[in-house]
């Protein structure tokens, strides 16, 4: 394989929902892409599409969605991929982490039954004893203690850490490529948050895994991710290394966002939040998406999309890029 | 302080006082069902007495118009009705939640001609409809029990459908799909496995039901054919009889105490798989 395709890359990806044939996109053209080993964040609000288009890229878009682009994998075309072939690549190549760890788990199967059902998905000469032993590695690997007794007992005599810890080992059963983790730790208490985080980066650099780590929670990235994608209405309107987008962030909402985190070593009256709410589906204002809510708007903002600048592998897609940064910083 | 604590049987919330009755009439009839020749003096099908004579200690619930022993043909009667609610529950539920399931599964082409089947074979009164295909298919439990299939399946689907529907939509199914599996696997062993509560209690509850159509039918001549000890079909001769009000009573009191049975279980079944509604 050529040393330059990326392990995962996804260029102009658009999603879009049609009612009464109008449609309107909820992800316009996303392009990104993720390395073997290397950890991309995404952070956006809720709603901003990041879900969305990450589901899409796999096929599993709401029926009914429009989708349009390119996604690669290893060099693969995903996008009109018979079913049948991106079934066979979901679970074994790239997996998913979702939000909901309860939910996410079948309700009456046992942890046991669920690993071993993963495995055996994909590995069909695998016996049933086989995929246990392999699935009681798995719960140890992701630290679940007494794994032998765990392996019989149901999603709901879990606490809410260990059925995620059991979604990781699901995900990770057929050592893939590609891991996207939708917001893994939005349901779990800080201090929980931060073991599973513990495990995920753990295996991460132990599997070589290339991770797609969705989230609405820059903090987490700050510690985990080496590349970050901010998105905006359906758009990214920010990409860099994360260190640099932390020294450096050029776009208003970037800086919004990151001034939206509290400061511990600060005492203020009030935290710090952008004013207004982001568009909804199909209601985009002219120009720039950000326009309304952005304080340093000016008559061209509201005229014209911006287009996107590279600085150093630092994209930004800001009319006024970068300007005012030392005030800020 | 000797008083020591008296040893208690604790009875568990879900087994509520009309739960245990349901569970007692029902075990009565299934004893009955399996053990009437060995719990009655009589064969139901002699003329063992002199006729229409009053209920005595010989005949408990009196003799009917040929002088048969109504408690006798009573108890004998749940060996017809029980084991044509089993089987016309049995497959109303596995045609109706198989099509159902698909409907909702599937959705699209093979859901609209499903359903459609289902809202045609609803507007009708069931009443109406089983005696229409019961007439069609001439007398006979076995041809009332297809007929009571025909208007029972849709039910079922309708059912199964929403319960589909709704679980389909659930998150660990999309996780289930995003790990791979195939459209068989997922409904089979994510979709399908929390669908069967409602059905259950309503299955229940239908057994009661069908037993009773299944009593109307024979009322009016569509069901068992004389001289089967049909409960339907003996209520039919008390009517004609109706001075004589104890030929009647017996397989009123068994229909009565039948339905009431499942009626309760289908209840208690159903605060014990879903406590909130309560």
């Amino acid at each position: 394989m050529n040393a330059h395709t990326p392990l995962f890359e996804v260029r102009d990806l658009r999603v879009a929902f049609g009612r009464n044939g109008v449609f309107s996109e909820a992800v316009r053209g996303v392009s990104l892409h993720v390395d073997h080993g290397e950890v991309l964040g995404i952070v956006g609000e809720s709603g901003s599409g990041k879900s969305v288009g990450m589901l899409a890229a796999l096929g599993l878009q709401p029926e009914g969605a429009k989708v349009t682009g390119s996604v690669r994998f290893k060099g693969q075309e995903l996008i009109g991929l018979p079913r049948r072939s991106l079934r066979e690549l979901r679970g074994s190549r790239i997996a998913m982490i979702f939000q909901d760890p309860l939910s996410s788990l079948n309700p009456v199967m046992t942890v046991g039954d669920q690993i071993a059902e993963a495995v055996r998905l994909h590995n069909p000469d695998f016996s049933r004893k086989a995929a246990l032993d392999r699935a009681r590695d798995l719960l140890a690997l992701v630290t679940i203690p007494q794994p032998d007794r765990r392996l019989r007992q149901y999603p709901h005599e879990f606490s809410g850490g260990m059925r995620q810890r059991v979604m990781i080992a699901m995900a990770v059963a057929n050592d893939p490529d590609l891991l996207i983790a939708d917001e893994p730790t939005t349901a779990l208490d800080v201090t929980v948050q931060a073991q599973i985080m513990d495990v995920l980066a753990d295996l991460q650099s132990r599997l070589k895994l290339g991770l797609i780590l969705i989230t609405h929670d820059l903090g987490v990235l700050a510690g985990h991710a080496d590349r970050v994608a901010v998105v905006y209405a359906g758009q990214v309107v920010e990409q860099a290394v994360v260190d640099d987008l932390f020294a450096r962030p050029g776009h208003p909402y970037t800086r919004g966002l990151i001034a939206s985190i509290p400061d511990m070593t600060r005492e203020s009256e009030r935290l710090f939040s952008i004013d207004g709410t982001p568009p909804a589906l199909g209601r985009l204002p002219p120009g720039c998406a950000f326009n309304p809510r952005c304080h340093m708007a000016q008559d061209i903002c509201r005229r014209e999309a911006p287009p996107a600048s590279l600085e150093s592998g630092h994209i930004v897609s800001c009319h006024f890029a970068f300007t005012g940064l030392e005030s800020v910083a | 302080m000797t008083a020591q604590l008296a040893p208690r049987i604790v009875r568990p919330r879900w087994l509520t006082l009309p739960l245990m009755i349901g569970f007692g009439l029902i075990l009565f009839w299934l004893l009955a069902t399996v053990a009437a020749p060995w719990m009655t003096s009589y064969a139901p099908l002699d003329m063992v007495g002199r006729r229409l004579q009053p209920p005595s200690w010989d005949h408990l619930l009196g003799t009917d118009a040929l002088g048969r022993d109504v408690l006798s043909r009573t108890l004998h009667g749940a060996r017809h009705s029980i084991p044509i609610a089993v089987t016309v529950v049995f497959f109303a539920v596995s045609i109706g939640a198989l099509l159902g399931a698909l409907a909702g599964f599937i959705g699209g082409i093979v859901d609209t001609i499903i359903m459609r089947l289902v809202d045609v074979t609803l507007s009708f009164p069931p009443m109406l409809l089983a005696m229409a295909v019961a007439a069609s298919l001439g007398p006979g439990l076995e041809n009332a029990a297809i007929a009571m299939i025909i208007v029972w399946w849709p039910i079922y689907a309708r059912l199964m459908r929403a319960q589909v529907l709704e679980v389909r939509e659930r998150e660990h199914v999309e996780a289930a799909v995003a790990s791979g599996a195939t459209q068989t696997r997922v409904l089979t062993h994510h979709v399908l496995p929390l669908c069967w509560t409602p059905v259950l209690i309503s299955a229940t509850m239908d057994l009661g039901q069908v037993i009773l159509l299944a009593a109307s039918l024979s009322f009016i001549g569509l069901g068992a054919t004389p001289p089967t000890p049909e409960w339907g079909s003996m209520i039919s001769d008390g009517a004609s009889q109706f001075y004589s009000w104890w030929v009647a009573l017996g397989p009123g009191l068994a229909i009565l105490t039948i339905v009431l049975g499942f009626n309760f279980i289908g209840d208690g079944l159903h605060d014990y798989f879903d406590p909130r509604s309560k």
